[in-house]
């Protein structure tokens, strides 16, 4: 670090000739370096699965694994959708949409009526239950949740996993939707009941609409926590038919594990939709990454 | 994907609006919808699972009473303290291998240049994936005779990655941390981006470097962060359970062998619900106790108000 004898005045930038090379200095190396590192760390793995899933079988034993494949092959992917992944496919936007809508909705109900009267004794306690659901995890009530799933007939449904999911999605959206809520200023609250409007219609036609934000990103939020969802699944259906992909994925490779371009086309088959979402909402989906973060 | 969005319960304080508030009654129901789904597939469950630890049940037949045979038959068994100590293991290596990295490139990638925006868009997929994707990936590129090492021509990565004990304990901790690292970037990317500007300007009026700007400013001011970070990553690291499962389904023997895999292998594999039970339970008091120890690290409820604000 050298000293410094004449600062700039603004304090960002000196403009004499000689700072070119400080500002060499300054920059952030260790930084960039790590940067570049896990860029290649994260890209390696993405580029080799695509890779290898256009090459044929006997390409994949003989060329070197990280190199072009010559003559692309879409062989892998035919082999794939034939293999019933349309139809997991279906089944796990059924879940995710047949448990994302419902538990954005009831956790809505839930954040304006615990926003609008929380102080009363049985709103508050239930706000208490939500955050103290927040610690519980899937993994550790997996069990009984089997067993409520057997006694209710529903094992090998799509609904099995649709309903512990939206239960399980219940604590965080609530917390989330509340706090946007809450930043409704009064007087719109206000003016509306003076208006003679029901709870009920504020909430739909007022706090509905100005939390949208809150609404999309605790959605998203969900969707891609359902849409990866293996645990459910594995433990609530053993019927082929009513796989999601996560599981899907894990049964095909089990079955053609020594197939590695077909179970490489595989996964890029059903990592497609999630990055297609991506390019087109990353903010929106970057915000909902962390929504238990921020706000 | 099962990004442990945990954050210890920040303190929401229901009488903000107090003044304006309606009597509950009218509206109370509203939330009885989202009460009763909650209570019936979590609350019921997590009762439920310590009282099937004192039973005896094979996942299709009758559930008899067992008294304390499958606690017994848990806390004399070593397959316990195992599963313990790889939990410990993966969690510790994972959070000594995540934590340096992400707050070096959440530090890079708050700056405001174009291409660092580019490289972020790159660097937060692994976030998207499924857990079962992800281990399915690795699996494979690990390969020694077809993967990444063979690929690479370089030795060192020619190894049985996922046959050798201490090889595959790495390799979870390595591909947990591939998947993680994103989302704690994120974290780090956005608590600097609050870092106040006039402390880094007056900084280097003073004529501080890079590396002491880093470590007397940016450091402290992201303290609160990092402690938050590590409590996800922490009771996270928990109920790690996809991801091993499809990589490694515990083995070679039982060196990946978790808590929450230990739970999974009895119960669903070896059908014995009852120790299952009792494992799972012992994993909510662990998960309990370490974020009531790493809130107190923390400075008490200073760490949740922290959190609240960010």
């Amino acid at each position: 670090m050298s000293t410094v004898t004449a600062p700039a005045p603004t304090g960002t930038r000196a403009p004499e000739p000689r700072t070119d090379v400080r500002k060499f200095l300054q920059l952030n190396w260790i930084g960039g370096l790590g940067g570049l590192f896990w860029l290649v760390v994260v890209i390696l793995p993405v580029y080799w699965i695509v890779l290898t899933s256009v090459k044929t079988r006997a390409n994949y034993y003989t060329t070197n694994p990280l190199a072009p494949p010559g003559e692309i092959s879409f062989e892998n992917y035919s082999f794939v959708m034939e293999s019933g992944f349309p139809r997991y496919f279906a089944n796990t936007a059924i879940v995710t949409l047949g448990a994302v809508v419902p538990a954005v909705l009831i956790s809505f109900m839930a954040a304006f009526a615990i926003v609008r009267a929380g102080d009363g004794r049985f709103l508050r306690s239930v706000n208490l239950l939500f955050l103290a659901g927040l610690a519980i995890p899937l993994q550790a009530v997996i069990i009984p949740v089997y067993l409520i799933i057997i006694r209710l007939q529903m094992y090998d449904t799509l609904l099995a996993i649709i309903l512990p999911s939206i239960a399980f999605a219940i604590p965080l959206t609530v917390l989330i939707l509340s706090n946007f809520i809450r930043d409704v200023p009064k007087e719109l609250f206000e003016s509306m009941r003076l208006d003679g409007a029901s709870e009920w219609r504020t909430a739909w036609s007022l706090a509905f609409p100005l939390t949208r934000p809150a609404l999309v990103t605790v959605g998203i939020y969900n969707a891609l926590t359902i849409w990866n969802g293996f645990l459910l699944p594995l433990v609530l259906t053993t019927d082929p038919n009513q796989r999601t992909l996560p599981l899907a994925l894990w049964s095909f490779q089990g079955q053609y594990g020594v197939n590695v371009p077909a179970v490489a086309a595989a996964v890029v088959l059903t990592t497609l939709p999630i990055l297609t979402l991506y390019v087109i909402g990353r903010r929106q989906l970057l915000s909902g990454l962390t929504a238990g973060f921020g706000r | 994907m099962t990004v442990p969005v945990q954050v210890p319960p920040s303190e929401v304080v229901p009488g903000r609006t107090a003044s304006h508030t309606v009597r509950q009654g009218s509206i109370a129901w509203m939330v009885l919808p989202a009460l009763v789904m909650f209570v019936a597939f979590a609350v019921i469950p997590l009762i439920g699972v310590f009282a099937l630890s004192f039973t005896e049940w094979n996942g299709i037949g009758d559930i008899r009473p067992a008294g304390f045979d499958s606690w017994r038959e848990v806390l004399t068994d070593p397959g316990l303290p195992n599963a313990l100590w790889v939990t410990f293991e993966v969690m510790a290596l994972s959070w000594a291998f995540q934590t340096p990295l992400s707050l070096l490139l959440g530090v890079f990638l708050a700056g405001k240049q174009r291409y660092r925006g580019v490289l972020a868009v790159l660097f937060f997929v692994p976030l998207l994936l499924s857990q079962a994707a992800i281990a399915i990936t690795f699996k494979a590129l690990l390969d020694p005779n077809f993967g990444l090492g063979a690929g690479l021509g370089i030795d060192f990565l020619v190894q049985d990655w996922l046959g050798e004990p201490t090889l595959a304990l790495a390799t979870v901790v390595f591909v947990v941390s591939w998947q993680f690292i994103p989302f704690h970037t994120l974290i780090y990317q956005g608590a600097v981006r609050q870092i106040p500007v006039s402390l880094y300007e007056a900084a280097q009026l003073d004529g501080a470097g890079r590396l002491r700007q880093f470590f007397s400013i940016t450091l402290p001011q992201l303290k609160n962060t990092v402690i938050a970070s590590s409590t996800l990553m922490v009771i996270g690291s928990l109920t790690f359970f996809d991801l091993i499962w499809v990589l490694t389904a515990g083995g070679p023997g039982d060196a990946t062998r978790a808590l929450a895999l230990d739970m999974y292998i009895r119960g669903f594999r070896a059908n014995l619900m009852g120790p299952a039970s009792a494992i799972a339970v012992i994993l909510v008091v662990v998960g309990l106790l370490l974020a009531l120890a790493l809130r107190r690290l923390g400075g008490g409820r200073d760490a949740g108000s922290q959190l609240e604000g960010m």
